[in-house]
């Protein structure tokens, strides 16, 4: 199976929001290229008929009744917020806006 | 950055608009799509939230029952499959306002697919909007902006309330929709009256535009006249009220074309509509940054729906806007052209409550397609918004059934009631515009035009019947208008003939 | 110890205070074991004199007290409790205190158990010696050079260095049959949906199961008959309880008529030639004790190890997407450049996540991206199917399935932490486990070089008694063989300490 890039390591970073350094980025690419390679097989295995499980249990229509429950306090809600104002949780200028 | 705008009808002379449109629905369950959580509008921030809704770890979302069957209930009346077999997914980007940083939809198993809508436009003409899906979905938080004007860009910092996560929402998506033309706007705006109507009959959402319940994404492209491959688009988000949407997508058209006519090409990019200049600016270019990282939801069972349960909801289904609309028709007694402005107004809803609250047909369209009409069109704002109610109408009818004011005096209660200064019954008290029936007051002022107007009183004698309008005038203009004419005709002529 | 308490023979107050005493003695402070991330003195010792108090007074109350009502019990940091900092073992989570409970957390509270306090783990579940954690290793109570497996390494640390007689854990991959194959201990895997996921902190949703870490089979059995049953928040919860474990576990010895298969693929390469001469003379035990064993084989298996670690790490970086410093734990602010959320996001999960879970996320997310998702999660998924096909296959022949808990005893501190690959593939036989959903115990089976190996027993999805009734004989069995508990012949230990 293809290496992993470091520039694909970049891009899969910048995804999942977590900043790396250059040192970083080379090490993660060594160790995704080595994981790729472990379990890239599988790209091989299972022909197209085989269904798909995403859960391991089939459970079906799983509902819960139209039902109020309890609620956090608004004090219980912003209590371990990095930053809070007025009841609402604080954070920085949104750049990249939709 | 101003940019070029072809006239709309040039543009529509050149090209064929291709339309499409993303209409998020919020449903007005009691609970959130996948919490227990309270679904409510308005009250203080983070304070309908629980550990589903912000995302804490360890919490595990469940899917609200009321929610599936409003889905379903919306896809029979946009005569939609339903899905035997569909699955809630994982769509995944990082945004504040979303509390664990996915977004749980039903993107690619929708509960309902392939339906269509009838639109009916301002003439009668019936347009079929083609349905592709209809899926459930949670809406996000809400971003308050400050600094920067309130405005996303140039803020200083935003702050997050998740009252709104978790909100359960429709989005109702259509095919292209290609043949409209140059009612294109039109229809765009008929087409999310259509949809707004639909979930109201169906108490499935309180449907208020003004408050988010009905939100648009309008997708807009052009093609050469006779052309078939369709243009590139832009998808101008969250236009919230009828006229924006209409006037959206005549903007969009232009900007288009102008593009086109100049040999540019259009960039597919999301736009927003700004109502104070009614234009739209770029927003962010929809670029293959975009990978939303799809999976199903492990934390959800899949939904299973059989021919029982949609038997069921089909069984129940209450009456539809259009069936609605003919039952009022007959039972109003309006001409065809009446009834047809008062839908093109958008006062159906007002006139068929202020007949429910006791009033006739006749007056309740007299009111709402007259002066309340005039004074919103003056304010450039919907008759719903003036904040006049149909029980003021009644109120209204029945004082001037009681002869305590004429019609003149009735309009200016009106404007009284839009400023807010209480009932209509209230405003007759306070400003004192009763009507003056008083026969002591009226006949010292008939007396009085009939010493000033010798001529006007010797015609009368004459048979000339049509003359007392000319003494009318001077008796109203010394009651200040507060006179009731017909009183003062009888009591002319009881002086002229007795 | 829970007969102990019945017949007042002992205070839970005392039994408490012993296991504080043992926990201040070996697990707090340099050098020493670390199974506990949060002692929780004056909590267990409040709920211990609450049981004394009722058991005193008798009654009804008394009565109505669970068996297990005074026993003290240990859980994972990856459980919430509103009493407690919850942790996962995470730098991001460092002083968090969930204003809920955990479904199981309830459940404890409720039988009136003292919880001694949070244990150990590898970061947010992630990893297989507990080397992981941000609040540094645990170390194996046979050999406090060795790692005492993972990621719940510090419940069987706990358990089996007697500072708690029964504990939680999760097993995601095998995170809790693993460390109790290394540490002398039971744990069980329930089938998935047996105990409530709600609170505990979602690493992989579709494979993550709570279930009991003990020092017997038949304690084991007492504490998932206490936690099983459908919880209404838990959409992958079972409607049905499994019930009936602890009665399944005193059926006895003779295992007449009872049908093992022995997968030919997990044993031979790559398995320690002692590990599989004790797995030999386990076989021969339970064929003595009058059950038919013979070899089946799962061929599908081959490719576990792929499916497991592409569907982990893509639910993986789904889960743990939440934790981004907007609503709770680590907010790093960048010192230089733009001030953004998204930067602000970016340098938080950086700082607040350690290596193990950054590399399951990125893999994750590759997994899932777009281009890959069908040759990666997708196939992974149709895999799964495939190996739940296998091992539906094997037991329309047999009762349960049998295999080494682990291909070799516990390794060194430090051996395989920069290899992950390696410490991945040491989890062969215990992840199939868990793509099937199918329950597992691991119960101990002797030792080697001086150190303790297991035997996994699989059963079909249901049908955890089977596991309990025959790993309970086998214990007996074994116990008998050894003249005591297995753990009794820990360096400097005494029987005294049972």
């Amino acid at each position: 199976m293809s290496e992993i890039t470091r520039e694909q390591v970049a891009h899969l970073a910048e995804l999942a929001h977590i900043d790396m350094t250059d040192a970083e980025l080379d090490h993660m690419a060594e160790d995704l290229s080595s994981m790729v390679t472990l379990f890239g097989s599988i790209s091989q295995v299972a022909s197209d008929d085989v269904p798909a499980t995403s859960h391991p249990v089939p459970l079906t229509n799983v509902f819960r009744d139209d039902d109020e429950s309890h609620v956090l306090t608004n004090e219980q809600a912003v209590a371990y917020a990095p930053d809070a104002e007025d009841g609402q949780f604080k954070v920085p200028a949104i750049l990249d806006a939709e | 950055m101003s940019e070029t705008i072809v006239a709309f009808e040039d543009a529509v002379a050149t090209y064929d608009p291709v339309l499409g449109f993303e209409v998020h629905v919020e449903l007005n369950t009691k609970t959130k799509m996948f919490s227990s959580a309270p679904n409510a509008f308005g009250d203080a921030p983070n304070t309908n939230v629980n550990e589903v809704d912000l995302g804490l770890p360890g919490a595990l979302p469940m899917v609200n029952k009321q929610a599936v069957e409003y889905g379903i209930r919306l896809g029979l009346a946009l005569n939609c499959q339903i899905a035997e077999y569909c699955r809630f997914a994982r769509k995944h980007y990082f945004y504040p306002d979303l509390s664990k940083n996915y977004q749980t939809s039903q993107s690619d198993e929708p509960i309902a697919f392939d339906g269509h809508l009838d639109v009916e436009l301002e003439d009668g003409t019936v347009f079929r909007v083609e349905i592709e899906r209809a899926h459930l979905e949670e809406d996000a938080g809400k971003l308050n902006h400050f600094g920067g004007a309130g405005r996303i860009h140039g803020s200083e910092y935003s702050l997050v309330d998740y009252n709104r996560a978790g909100v359960p929402l429709i989005e109702i998506v259509t095919k292209p929709i290609v043949g409209a033309g140059d009612r294109a706007p039109e229809l765009a705006k008929a087409y999310v009256a259509a949809i707004r109507d639909i979930v109201k009959a169906l108490d499935i959402s309180d449907a208020r535009m003004e408050r988010g319940n009905v939100r648009c994404d309008a997708n807009v492209s052009l093609m050469p006249k006779g052309a078939d491959k369709f243009g590139t688009r832009s998808e101008t988000k969250n236009v919230n009220s009828l006229r924006a949407i209409e006037a959206a997508v005549r903007f969009e058209i232009g900007r288009h074309a102008a593009i086109l006519d100049a040999g540019e090409k259009v960039i597919q990019e999301t736009r927003h509509w700004h109502a104070d200049t009614k234009s739209t600016t770029s927003g962010r270019p929809k670029s293959d940054a975009d990978d939303y990282r799809y999976m199903p939801d492990p934390d959800l069972a899949p939904i299973v729906v059989d021919q029982a349960w949609i038997d069921r909801v089909r069984a129940e289904l209450p009456e539809m806007p259009a069936e609605r609309r003919k039952r009022l028709h007959t039972a109003w007694g309006y001409s065809d052209e009446e009834f047809r402005d008062v839908i093109n107004a958008d006062l159906l809803d007002e006139i068929d409550e202020t007949v429910s609250a006791g009033a006739s047909a006749a007056a309740a369209r007299k009111w709402w397609m007259g002066e309340i009409a005039r004074l919103a069109n003056a304010k450039d704002i919907a008759p719903a918004e003036l904040g006049v109610t149909p029980a003021h109408i009644v109120e209204i009818e029945e004082l001037i059934g009681a002869k305590k004011i004429n019609d003149k005096i009735a309009r200016q209660v009106i404007e009284h009631v839009v400023d807010g200064e209480g009932t209509p019954g209230e405003i007759v008290a306070a400003r004192g515009l009763e009507v003056v029936s008083d026969d002591g007051a009226l006949t010292t002022a008939v007396e009085e035009a009939m010493a000033a107007n010798p001529d006007v009183v010797q015609r009368i004698k004459d048979g000339h019947m049509q003359a007392v309008g000319a003494l009318i005038g001077p008796v109203m203009k010394a009651t200040r208008g507060q006179a009731d004419a017909g009183r003062v005709r009888e009591i002319i002529l009881e002086k002229i003939n007795g | 110890m829970a007969a102990g308490l019945a017949a007042q023979d002992f205070t839970s107050e005392a039994l408490v205070q012993a296991h504080l005493d043992r926990i201040a003695e070996i697990d707090q402070g340099e050098g020493k074991l670390n199974a506990f991330l949060h002692v929780n003195t004056e909590g267990a010792l409040a709920t211990a004199r609450e049981v004394d108090a009722i058991r005193a007074a008798g009654g009804a109350e008394a009565e109505a007290l669970h068996p297990l009502a005074g026993v003290p019990i240990a859980i994972k940091d990856l459980v919430v409790t509103t009493d407690m900092p919850t942790t996962g073992a995470s730098k991001f989570l460092d002083g968090w205190i969930s204003p809920y409970d955990a479904t199981v957390t309830l459940q404890i509270r409720e039988a009136k158990m003292p919880i001694l306090g949070k244990t150990n783990l590898d970061e947010f579940a992630m990893g297989s010696s507990t080397e992981h954690s941000g609040y540094g290793l645990t170390r194996n109570n046979w050999d406090a050079n060795r790692i005492p497996g993972g990621s719940g390494g510090g419940s069987a640390v706990a358990v089996g260095s007697y500072q708690a007689p029964l504990a939680l854990g999760t097993d995601t991959g095998g995170s809790i049959r693993q460390p109790a194959a290394f540490t002398g201990t039971v744990g069980t895997k329930p089938t998935y949906g047996a105990i409530s996921r709600y609170g505990v902190i979602s690493m992989a949703s579709s494979l993550d199961q709570v279930g009991p870490v003990a020092r017997t089979v038949e304690d084991a059995a007492l504490l998932q008959d206490l936690l099983s049953g459908h919880d209404p928040k838990d959409a992958t919860s079972l409607p049905e309880p499994i019930d009936g474990l602890s009665a399944a576990a005193r059926s006895g010895k003779d295992l007449t008529g009872v049908k093992i298969g022995i997968i030919k693929e997990l044993r031979g390469d790559g398995y320690q030639a002692e590990v599989l001469e004790r797995f030999k003379e386990t076989i021969q035990t339970l064929t003595d004790a009058g059950a038919t064993c013979h070899e089946v084989s799962l061929p599908n298996l081959e490719h576990a190890l792929a499916a497991y670690y592409l569907i982990m790490s893509s639910e993986v970086s789904s889960n743990m997407a939440r934790f981004d410093g907007v609503r709770y734990g680590k907010r790093v602010t960048p010192t230089e450049g733009p001030l953004t959320i998204e930067r602000v996001m970016g340098a938080s999960r950086a700082a607040g996540f350690g290596d193990e879970v950054k590399r399951r996320v990125l893999l994750g997310t590759y997994a899932l991206s777009s281009g890959y998702y069908d040759a990666f999660y997708g196939k992974a998924q149709k895999v799964r199917t495939l190996i739940q096909r296998d091992f539906s296959a094997a037991f329309e022949d047999v009762d349960v399935l049998i295999s080494p808990s682990m291909p070799s005893v516990a390794f060194e501190i430090g051996a395989k932490v920069d290899d992950p690959t390696a410490m991945y593939r040491a989890d062969v036989t215990v992840i199939p486990v868990n793509l099937a959903g199918i329950p597992a115990i691991s119960v101990p089976s002797g030792l080697v070089n001086g150190l303790p190996v297991g035997v996994q027993l699989m059963a079909p999805i249901k049908e955890d008694a089977r596991l309990y009734q025959i790993g309970a004989a086998l214990e007996s069995i074994l116990t008998d063989q050894w003249g005591g508990p297995l753990l009794a012949q820990q360096p400097g230990e005494t029987a005294a300490n049972a």
